[in-house]
């Protein structure tokens, strides 16, 4: 803080003379970079065809007009594996991240030293790695379909659910947990009991947090081979099928927008 | 009865938070822990339930010698001994029934208590102690949706319903206002009474202190200054705990307090 004295008055400003300056000149450079990166951009860019945009898009957006509803019938069982593939998939990271959650809380770890670091590691191997590229690896691996689909969007879950769900752990009032303790209670009597109950919110929410996101990315999975209905997303753009990508799209959205409702549903029936 | 020989323990930190204690608790008495903050009245009842691990000393409960239990003598023993806490420590999302009958966890295995699955004496035991202290039909609230005084009530019938021959008492009132405050002394000191408990009471409160119980011992900076009647607590024992103050308006006549009580 700055307080200085002028003519026997105390004077208070928020930041001395030194810390203003830098203040400035890191504005200074940051705007600098800003513009020189601005240049960069816009020297790589063709500006022809960026002139051209709102033409091709206005002739795409006409050519995919109207819809062609007649394709529903084929969207319904990509849809459903769509469904599938968030939910399974949720259901199965979660009981995958629950135990790795609580070996990566400092306060339930069964060893800080050994156990905590490999929990820590499956959650940023599992968290770093998109669930579109796992996909791109699970295909080759796993051949192409709803299977591959499923087990990407449960790996890439994993470490996000038992990030946020150890978190919640490791925020737990611990004096209810010293009371369960203190009755004679054994380790697991102490984790039903103690902790289980503090968590149940944080668990619910991020479990519902976690299927409303899987949804959206299972929807692109098919673009990969892994099932859903991405597949004939990607089938439909190859051949130009404007109206089926339209239609499409607008399932997708409405797709989405039922889960943002379901999820806003649950989360509001717990909390 | 309870016994501490030579307790000590020290901090990590380096800081020695008991220092040498030896106390002896016969059966059916209460006794009140004071003393400031920081003087170990806390770590001194989680010592005796090793909430808190000793550093040295041996504490005995009976003929049972705590300090050197293993986990699983440790777990049997600690049903003997009744806990209650200064924030009352409930689980805040289960219901008052959970809550007390979480005081059998010791007694029931795992999957009978995961599933609920209490056997009927224990139920008939709780709902007979929540008539006793008034909740009887509070039974199906969750815990979070009671006052300070009910969740103390809860957190009494949870220490009682383990059958303990202990309570170690941790700042009871801390968080009530004086009426509730004295309520909750006088059910934890008749319940005693009632069931020939011998309790460690640690309290902040000096007044009520000596209103209700029978022995005063006072702790600062983890060692033993005064342990005696309540009668016996006079200016110069109190400055002698918490340092020089005006104690004069401190220390009440207890037969004075009486009246007030009855009115």
């Amino acid at each position: 803080m700055a307080i200085s004295t002028l003519d026997g008055q105390k004077i208070w400003q928020r930041r001395d003379r030194d810390v203003q300056l830098k203040i400035w000149a890191m504005w200074l450079v940051g705007t600098a970079i800003f513009m020189w990166c601005w240049q960069q951009i816009s020297e790589a860019t063709t500006w022809a065809f960026f002139w051209d945009a709102p033409r091709i898009a206005a002739d795409i957006g006409g050519r995919a007009m109207p819809p062609r509803w007649s394709y529903m019938d084929k969207l319904w069982s990509p849809l459903w594996d769509t469904l599938n593939i968030a939910t399974l998939g949720t259901v199965m990271a979660l009981m995958m991240a629950v135990p790795v959650a609580f070996m990566a809380a400092r306060n339930t770890t069964p060893s800080a030293l050994f156990v905590r670091p490999i929990a820590l590691l499956i959650i940023v191997s599992s968290r770093s790695i998109n669930s579109l590229i796992w996909a791109l690896l699970l295909v080759k691996i796993l051949g192409p379909g709803v299977f591959a689909g499923l087990i990407a969007i449960s790996i890439r879950s994993i470490g996000f659910c038992a990030k946020l769900l150890y978190e919640a752990i490791e925020e737990i009032d611990e004096s209810q947990v010293e009371a369960i303790t203190a009755t004679g209670a054994s380790r697991w009597q102490v984790m039903a009991y103690g902790i289980v109950p503090q968590i149940m919110p944080a668990f619910a929410g991020i479990a519902v947090f976690r299927w409303d996101i899987n949804l959206r990315e299972s929807t692109v999975l098919g673009l990969v081979g892994a099932g859903g209905i991405g597949l004939q997303l990607q089938g439909s753009l190859n051949t130009l099928a404007w109206p089926q990508v339209s239609l499409i799209l607008l399932v997708i959205l409405l797709a989405v927008v039922v889960s943002e409702w379901v999820s806003a549903k649950v989360r509001g029936a717990i909390i | 009865m309870l016994r501490l020989d030579k307790l000590t323990k020290v901090y990590k930190t380096g800081d020695k938070a008991l220092n040498a204690v030896d106390l002896e608790v016969p059966k059916g008495q209460v006794l009140a822990l004071i003393g400031p903050s920081g003087a170990g009245k806390s770590t001194l009842i989680r010592c005796i339930n090793r909430l808190v691990e000793p550093t040295s000393g041996t504490v005995q409960l009976g003929d049972v010698e705590l300090t050197g239990l293993g986990l699983g003598g440790l777990r049997k023993e600690r049903r003997r001994m009744g806990m209650i806490f200064q924030e009352y420590a409930l689980v805040e999302r289960l219901t008052v029934m959970e809550n007390v009958l979480s005081g059998r966890l010791g007694y029931v295995g795992f999957w009978r208590s995961f599933l609920r699955k209490f056997p009927q004496s224990d139920v008939d035991e709780a709902f007979r102690l929540l008539d006793r202290v008034g909740l009887v039909e509070m039974a199906d609230k969750r815990a979070d949706e009671l006052s300070g005084g009910q969740r103390q009530r809860v957190g009494i019938c949870r220490a009682l319903i383990q059958n303990p021959s202990v309570l170690l008492v941790d700042e009871p009132t801390a968080s009530l206002d004086p009426k509730t405050s004295r309520q909750i002394m006088r059910l934890i000191v008749e319940l005693c009474e009632e069931r020939k408990l011998a309790a460690i009471v640690n309290i902040h409160d000096v007044a009520l202190a000596q209103m209700f119980v029978s022995r005063i011992v006072g702790l600062k900076l983890g060692t033993m200054v005064f342990d005696g009647a309540p009668a016996d607590l006079t200016e110069e024992v109190l400055t002698r705990i918490y340092g020089d103050e005006d104690w004069s308006e401190t220390i009440q006549k207890v037969d004075d307090d009486d009246e007030v009580d009855a009115a």
